[in-house]
């Protein structure tokens, strides 16, 4: 099924497979692993990506139903020369432990901080109440965030 | 598969005519598990999110508005149910209309619609018909939607109290499916109607507790408790991997009596 779609600010025109997610597409067509496949079932947050300026899971969105749509991953946000602001806070401030949650949590923060530049506490740990890590009990990523946000 | 992704009802509406058993798609946050899950394998799909008619949230909610959006109100009971579904993520996506598609139980959204004893307005090329929450969901997944038609709206009523509250128990606070959940308004009036969701094949109105306290003006401890006591009576809970019966019947009237002292307030 062909549709097109703008991913990370370039126009694509791609073809969709019958009931595929917009994750399989774009980690098994696209080449974009950088949105991770934890659940498919919308409980774990490592497949988020922005789509029309709302934070989603792409895992819960059909590939063919994303004809138009403007598409955020983590790979349009920052790559190893040039950390996103909330990459570069995760890293120094130790985020990060195996890293496989490590981009749902970076997209998720990183929407919050676009239209919240010094969040609360509480309105970090809201925004990444969709996304589960394993490995650090959080309070890695929470102070991280505090500290972008001047907390 | 086939998709069809119309922008206005109209052009919807002639999709489904011509391919009545079409799966409707909305937020996707219930659907795409079940493909994902290979439950399902959709061979025509009428995505709906970009129908500007499903949009609507003054006087009727349209079956397209997002958790997200509710969140904001204008209906403080319903705002404070969108707050507990899932997670950002979730509620972004995650639509009134996809909720009452699924018809689970465990819907958050329902209980206020039932203790307002909305109606769902239904739409097919043919015209369209308003059910009432009862006529509408017929068992636990299971409703009156027939081939060829789709959800629109719901109609809400034209009295709508302004002492109204939704509480939800779980085992955590984001991302959590109800063990139990409900919804009391209360009338200037006195009349009260309680909704319990999660507690029986669909969401319940607990009659009995409503006559008793509707007659209250102003309920005494002994009331509230005869109102708890009623409400656990009249829940019809199962045991699941959820919860088990017995705690459901005790949490429901235990929310319920909470919500009603909120009311109070
Ligand atoms: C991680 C996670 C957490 C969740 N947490 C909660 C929770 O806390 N509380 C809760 O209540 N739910 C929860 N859900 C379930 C789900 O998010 C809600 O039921 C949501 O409202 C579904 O809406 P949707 O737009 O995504 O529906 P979709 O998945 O698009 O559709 C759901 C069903 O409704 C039908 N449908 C959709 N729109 C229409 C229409 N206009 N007319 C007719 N049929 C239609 C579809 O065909 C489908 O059968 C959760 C889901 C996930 C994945
Ligand atoms: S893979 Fe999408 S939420 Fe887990
Ligand atoms: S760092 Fe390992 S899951 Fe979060």
């Amino acid at each position: 099924m062909d549709i097109r779609f703008r991913l990370n600010g370039e126009d694509r025109a791609v073809d969709a497979g019958a009931s595929q997610s917009l994750l399989s597409l774009l980690r098994d067509g696209l080449g974009l692993p950088g949105s991770k496949n934890a659940c498919e079932q919308g409980e774990c947050g490592s497949c988020t990506v922005v789509m029309d300026g709302r934070a989603v899971c792409s895992c819960l969105v059909l590939a063919a139903d994303t004809d138009g749509a403007d598409i955020t991953t983590v790979e349009g946000l920052g790559d190893e020369d040039t950390l996103h602001a909330v990459q570069a806070a995760l890293v120094d401030g130790g985020g990060v432990q195996c890293g496989f949650c490590t981009p749902g949590f970076v997209v998720a923060a990183a929407h919050l901080f676009e239209s919240n530049p010094t969040p609360s506490t509480d309105e970090i740990r809201e925004a990444l109440s969709g996304n589960i890590c394993r490995c650090t009990g959080y309070g890695g990523i929470l102070r991280s965030l505090e500290g972008l946000a001047g907390r | 598969m086939e998709i069809d992704r119309p922008t206005d009802l109209a052009t919807a509406l002639e999709a489904l005519r011509q391919a009545p058993d079409a799966t409707l798609l909305a937020g996707g946050t219930d659907l795409m598990v079940e493909i994902n899950f290979g439950h399902r394998r959709p061979e025509h799909v009428i995505a709906l999110r970009r129908v500007n008619e499903l949009q609507e949230v003054d006087g009727t909610i349209g079956a397209g508005v997002t958790w997200a959006r509710l969140e904001e109100g204008p209906h403080r009971a319903l705002a404070q149910a969108a707050r507990t579904v899932g997670s950002p993520q979730i509620r972004a996506a995650g639509t009134i209309g996809g909720n009452l598609g699924t018809a689970s139980p465990a819907g958050d959204g329902l209980p206020f619609l039932v203790a307002l004893d909305a109606e769902i307005e239904l739409r097919s090329a043919a015209g369209s018909r308003r059910l009432r929450w009862d006529e509408f969901l017929t068992g636990p997944k299971l409703t009156a939607l027939q081939p060829g038609e789709l959800i629109h709206s719901v109609v809400l009523p034209e009295e709508i109290p302004a002492r109204q509250e939704f509480g939800k128990v779980g085992v955590r606070n984001a991302m959590v499916i109800s063990a139990v959940m409900a919804c009391v308004v209360r009338y200037e009036d006195g009349r009260t109607r309680v909704a319990v969701g999660s507690a029986g094949p669909t969401t319940l109105r607990m009659g009995r507790a409503e006559e008793m306290i509707s007659a209250e003006a102003d309920p005494s401890a002994a009331a509230l408790s005869e109102f708890q006591r009623l409400v656990s009576e009249e829940v019809r809970p199962i045991t699941d991997h959820r919860s088990t019966e017995s705690y459901r019947r005790h949490a429901a009237g235990v929310i319920a009596r909470r919500l009603l002292e909120r009311c109070l307030r």
